[in-house]
């Protein structure tokens, strides 16, 4: 590849307020690769009333921001925003895009890569690129977390899905890029959004800033208050590792792992969870991990920055009371 | 005449086998597995599932279509004995999957579903090899037909499929109308298990077996991403072991280390 590459970043906010977390971190990777080649930092922001969020990409080094501003697009409808993508990209082309490895980007970006006839990587952990004329390797975990692949992508356009904690967020500054507003096309009203449902129980694993999670020896549902009694310290959540939820001691939405949520909470407690690769693979991100296992061969503490032996049923009381007084005076 | 819905069902290596049957053969780019067996792509038998439950509620029927270099037999019909009425394989020497990238297989496939005359497709969210989550969305943008992802909950309603799809905090429901595609979530339910009976039964299930030459593909098909290289993954950290003389003051010296190093 030669000449200036256009990176693109695929925005999203939190309920149409903030960039979310994993889009700042995106913005970091984005200006990073567009650096290489002294080539152009874009960013698409779609929402109703997301001009602030524009205004936050501009700060975070975007040349331009593209916003689609309109009620419709309030909630995230497949067509509406492909038609806005399809409408807009191919006069960007050629480029790199990236999204969020998110709901809406493991929905929108499938459908968009095939739209435009790109090439997709989904779920990227890892995104290489030495000099100018290095094209980008995008590493995923394949095999159930078991192996890690390098790909390519071999169309002039390219798309990844990202996790998050891949990139870092850039440091905010004044904004001297431009914004473009766009109109929002019509939807060719196939598909219905009809209702959002927010379950009482459905806590946000892959936002929460801390998760404790159960596996296999917690030996039955019992066990898994104990571990909301240390998650509710730092307003934290549950999850499980894949066992507890197909023995339904766990819901299977707080299932964390390749086949269930992937996550990256600042910090992470492992509860008598043994390390299987296909749970690893949906947290090693995390910043912190604490395991507490009776097998002290067990493979987590491989994984894991802070370790003990013991059983849970014992080491997990002193501990959440111990959490309490330090963090709770 | 009921609805009919097509469930595109993967043969992976067990996703959930020991990570030392799993090795990478660098010279090749690949992937290789030792004494493992073939198994139903996990998301896919959710899908199957999903389908076995609308077939009893609208009195429908079910064709399993799956794709491959040389299936397992016994993994086809243990899926087929929970209650398939007819199965689609596409089979050949240069169908490795991992010869294939999403855009050749959702091309594959949706040539052949061109032949079916369907009302639903249902397929996993994801295959468990490749985790690439993207041939159902692209089989649905090649047929020109709607689709949904995600669901954990599905129902056929007059002409229309309606879909509660998972979201980090909930769900969102949606609806498309028929024929349309459906990716499935885990969170839809396990395959239930099929009886030995059906299971011997199920070689009497009508099959049509197509090479890609008899659905007009000419392969390969030029590929939009390349694999480079594969490697193990490194996910190994700097354990620090806190062991107090007993369980209780292992617990109390964890919290207390996680306190002095700011990590709580």
């Amino acid at each position: 590849m030669s000449g200036s590459e256009r990176v693109i970043i695929f925005a999203e906010t939190e309920d149409n307020v903030g960039l979310s977390k994993l889009t700042t971190e995106l913005m970091g990777i984005g200006g990073w690769l567009a650096s290489r080649t002294a080539g152009r930092l874009v960013a698409v922001v779609a929402g109703e009333g997301v001009v602030g969020a524009a205004d936050q990409l501009l700060s975070l080094g975007a040349d331009t921001v593209f916003v689609a501003d309109h009620p419709a697009l309030s909630t995230y409808n497949p067509e509406i925003y492909l038609g806005l993508l399809t409408g807009l990209l191919p006069e960007q082309e050629p480029f790199t895009l990236l999204a969020g490895h998110t709901p809406v980007g493991q929905d929108l970006m499938p459908r968009l890569a095939f739209a435009l006839g790109a090439g997709l990587v989904t779920d990227c952990c890892g995104i290489q690129a030495e000099g100018p004329g290095q094209e980008p390797v995008f590493v995923k975990p394949v095999f159930g977390g078991n192996m890690m692949a390098s790909l390519e992508v071999e169309t002039p356009s390219r798309i990844a899905t990202v996790r998050s904690r891949v990139g870092t967020a850039p440091a905010a500054a004044p904004g001297t890029g431009e914004v473009v507003m766009l109109e929002p096309p019509a939807a060719d009203g196939r598909i219905d959004v009809l209702d959002k449902v927010e379950e009482s129980m459905g806590v946000n694993l892959e936002s929460c800033p801390v998760i404790v999670a159960g596996g296999r020896g917690m030996g039955g549902p019992e066990g898994f208050d104990q571990l909301e009694e240390l998650a509710l310290i730092f307003d934290g959540a549950v999850g499980a590792s894949r066992p507890p939820c197909d023995s339904g001691w766990a819901p299977a939405a707080n299932q964390v792992g390749i086949t269930g949520k992937i996550v990256a909470p600042d910090l992470y407690f492992a509860v008598a969870i043994s390390g299987s690769s296909q749970h690893l693979s949906g947290m090693s991100e995390s910043g912190k991990i604490v395991a507490i296992n009776q097998d002290p061969e067990a493979y987590i503490f491989k994984a894991a920055d802070y370790g003990a032996v013991g059983d849970w049923r014992r080491v997990l009381p002193a501990l959440t009371a111990g959490v309490k007084k330090h963090v709770q005076g | 005449m009921g609805i009919h819905i097509v469930v595109c069902m993967k043969q992976v290596p067990d996703p959930e086998g020991p990570a030392a049957s799993f090795e990478a053969d660098t010279a090749g780019n690949r992937v290789v597995t030792h004494g493992l067996p073939p198994v139903a792509n996990p998301y896919d038998e959710n899908a199957l599932e999903v389908a076995l439950g609308i077939k009893a509620a609208c009195d429908g029927n079910i064709t399993l279509l799956s794709l491959g270099k040389s299936l397992s037999r016994p993994v086809l019909l243990k899926a087929m004995a929970t209650g398939v009425d007819d199965a689609i394989v596409i089979e050949g020497d240069s169908l490795d999957p991992q010869d294939l990238d999403s855009h050749a297989t959702a091309t594959l496939l949706s040539t052949a579903l061109r032949r079916v005359d369907f009302d639903l497709i249902l397929v996993g969210r994801q295959a468990a090899d490749t985790n690439a989550g993207q041939v159902g969305l692209g089989v649905a943008q090649m047929l020109g037909i709607p689709a949904l992802s995600l669901a954990r909950n599905i129902e056929v309603d007059g002409g229309k499929v309606l879909v509660e799809s998972v979201l980090p905090d909930g769900f969102v429901r949606m609806s498309a109308p028929l024929p349309a595609l459906v990716t499935v979530s885990h969170e839809a339910g396990e395959l239930r298990y099929p009886s030995l009976a059906a299971i011997k039964a199920a070689k009497n299930i009508p099959q049509v077996s197509y090479s890609p030459g008899d659905l007009g593909v000419e392969l390969p098909i030029g590929a939009m991403v390349a694999r480079i290289a594969v490697a193990m993954p490194s996910r190994e950290r700097r354990c620090q072991v806190i062991s107090g003389e007993n369980p209780e003051e292992t617990g109390e010296m964890l919290a207390d280390r996680l306190y002095t190093d700011k990590v709580i």
